[in-house]
């Protein structure tokens, strides 16, 4: 016969135990994305042209589109920014989708320094916040370079969306649990583009593996001078601006 | 879809001034995150409080001590209700305790919670009551003599030895609940001071500017409540008690204050990136909440009032309005920082380039409603938890116990 006081003391050990059970019942689970396909051997990243954006907005249709993202414009995973910069050196910034059905419009203005076009997404930081808020795991970094959220596991708490310094992530209204730019993660494994690169009509954005020398990533880094957003967060983006605005934020 | 929501966010997009990331148009924290703040602020003050007793052993002071102990209790079983409500999947809440990612501030919430509520306050109640539990089982009729024989898990032995034991157990548990109390809020204080990426909130002083305020919240409440429950139990208010106890609100009122006062001038000084985007933000959006509710009525009204009743001599039932102002005043002012902390936090873009506005849901669940119902429960809990272990009966127990 088992007293109490031994009782409680083994039955304790059942608690960590129970984690640590459920830890690797969910470990066992997990199955390569693709045969074949080795995430160790790639690390993925993207290259904006400034110079060729024309703010068509046909990739934030076409991700839209492919992920299953809400139409409205309050949800999203990448958007085009339109920047405005006048001889009085104020800026407008204005989101492109934001100017649909605003037709005929002309810019009159002989005031106009320089404009240009943003394409903004998921920067698949090095070094991200939101992987490190997440408090159950849910948002993790793939061994390929691609912050992912595991929506079975997210609990919708939404710290991941405060840490984001880049706007990046929304709460999806459907599954309430976090959602973003995943580089199309589905589609690149199979070694196909991210639908937004895939539909760029000028080649704007420039999707590769930087541990390949022969990538177009690679190439573009090495002939464009790039910049980074908010470096000074030392999130260390691996989305690379070519020709860079200091205006854009 | 959701059409509400849709209808709220269609609402808020044409509210925004400037340019905001199109995310950034949903408000993602809500009432509820300031709610729950707020609560856990009353929960570390009133405990500090019953410390203080405890631990300097102010005679003044020790007709609150119980009293803050139970208000504590009440306000700590609601405190993740509101974080529980907020969430997108509260089924999923348990994988919090399961799959932590240690990491993350925000997971350590329930381990730093549980050992606060088990390990220090429901310990130090029980100890606290023990010997009460154990009279009262006695004395009382069916079936409240069970209910207290079950809260004193069936000990019987009041012998002077085992008081003193318990004793003894009330100062050690006060000695590591101290530390605890500032753990529980400093870190709520943390899951924001941490987030670089939002100037508002990036701050290494809002885990202090989180304790001090949490220190002066709860103090005022247990005044309040102490002003309000004797008359109602048909005892009359101690005035060296109040006069303390003020004292101790009036000295945290002024850390507080400078601390906040500190970490304004650190911003406007150091003047970086984002001081222009906040600059518009507390002029505009916050003025009403930071300018009018939190320093003007809930922090320097309330220390005027202070500072007058300290100087000149009033009699007692001018002194007892005043007090009972201040702390009403107090209560509005730090429900009001807790508000300019969490939804300011979320009204400017991170882009800097403009603002946006939160519109409140009334009936919805992160909502006015649900909002007041959780501010209300935490006093019909007291309500219930006075009634079931009298606050300041230790007389009538002697009484009962030498019958």
């Amino acid at each position: 016969m088992i007293d109490r006081r031994k009782f409680l003391k083994k039955a304790i050990w059942f608690i960590p135990a129970a984690g640590l059970f459920r830890h690797f019942v969910k470990e066992g689970h997990a199955k390569p994305a693709t045969e074949g396909y080795d995430p160790a051997n790639h690390l993925y990243g993207m290259g904006i042209d400034i110079d060729k954006c024309i703010g068509c907005g046909r990739c934030v249709e076409a991700c839209k589109t492919e992920n299953n993202v809400p139409k409205e414009p309050f949800f999203t995973r990448t958007w085009v920014e339109r920047y405005t910069i006048r001889k009085d050196n104020s800026v407008e910034v204005e989101n492109i989708d934001s100017r649909k059905g605003r037709v005929g419009e002309k810019s009159t203005d002989a005031d106009v320094l320089r404009s240009f076009f943003v394409p903004k997404l998921c920067n698949q930081c090095d070094h991200p916040p939101c992987v490190q808020v997440c408090p159950v795991g849910a948002t993790f970094s793939t061994d390929d370079g691609v912050v992912l959220v595991d929506s079975k596991r997210c609990i919708g708490c939404r710290y991941c969306i405060q840490a984001c310094p880049y706007g990046a992530r929304y709460l999806h209204p459907e599954t309430r649990t976090a959602d973003k730019c995943t580089f199309c993660y589905h589609r690149i494994v199979k070694g196909l583009l991210p639908a937004c690169v895939e539909v760029c009509p000028t080649q704007a954005r420039i999707f590769g593996d930087l541990k390949s020398m022969a990538s177009r990533l690679v190439r573009f880094k090495r002939t464009k001078r790039i910049h980074v957003l908010k470096a000074h967060l030392n999130t260390e983006p691996k989305v690379y601006y070519g020709n860079l605005d200091g205006e854009v934020r | 879809m959701n059409h509400e929501l849709l209808e709220r966010l269609a609402e808020h997009l044409s509210e925004v001034t400037g340019f905001i990331y199109p995310n950034e148009v949903e408000i993602h924290w809500s009432i509820l995150v300031v709610v729950y703040p707020y609560i856990t602020g009353l929960v570390a003050g009133a405990f500090i409080l019953a410390s203080l007793v405890q631990v300097f052993n102010v005679k003044e002071v020790q007709p609150t001590y119980r009293l803050a102990l139970l208000t504590a209790l009440a306000f700590l079983i609601i405190a993740p209700l509101p974080l529980l409500l907020h969430l997108g999947h509260p089924f999923r809440s348990y994988e919090i305790f399961l799959t932590p990612q240690l990491k993350s501030a925000m997971a350590m919430f329930g381990f730093v919670y549980l050992w606060y509520l088990m390990a220090v306050l429901l310990l130090e109640l029980w100890f606290e009551f023990r010997k009460d539990l154990v009279v009262w089982s006695r004395a009382a009729a069916f079936p409240l003599n069970w209910l207290y024989r079950v809260l004193s898990f069936f000990s019987t032995d009041i012998s002077e030895k085992a008081v003193a034991f318990d004793h003894k157990a009330i100062k050690i548990i006060t000695l590591i609940g101290i530390p605890s109390a500032f753990l529980l809020h400093g870190y709520v204080g943390f899951i924001f001071g941490s987030v670089k990426a939002n100037p508002w909130w990036s701050s290494v002083l809002m885990p202090l500017v989180f304790l001090m305020s949490a220190i002066v919240s709860g103090i005022a409440l247990v005044v309040f409540l102490y002003m309000v429950v004797t008359p109602l139990s048909g005892k009359s208010v101690s005035m060296a008690c109040l006069d303390k106890i003020t004292s101790y609100l009036f000295y945290a009122v002024i850390v507080d204050f400078t601390l906040e006062v500190l970490d304004f001038i650190h911003r406007l000084y150091q003047s970086e990136e984002s001081i222009k985007i906040l600059s518009r933000l507390v002029t505009d959006k916050l003025f009403i909440s930071l300018w009018i509710i939190q320093v003007l009525l809930g922090m320097l009204l309330p220390l005027g009032i202070l500072i007058v009743v300290k100087s000149l001599r009033i009699n007692e039932e001018l002194r007892r309005l005043f007090y009972f102002t201040a702390a009403i005043l107090i209560q509005l002012g730090i429900f009001a920082t807790r508000w300019n902390v969490v939804i300011g936090g979320q009204l400017f873009s991170k882009s800097f380039r403009g603002l946006t506005t939160y519109k409140m849901e009334v009936v919805g669940i992160e909502g006015l409603i649900t909002s007041l119902v959780l501010l209300i429960t935490p006093f019909i809990i007291l309500a219930v938890l006075l009634k079931l272990l009298p606050a300041g009966e230790n007389e009538n127990v002697a009484a009962a116990a030498s019958s």
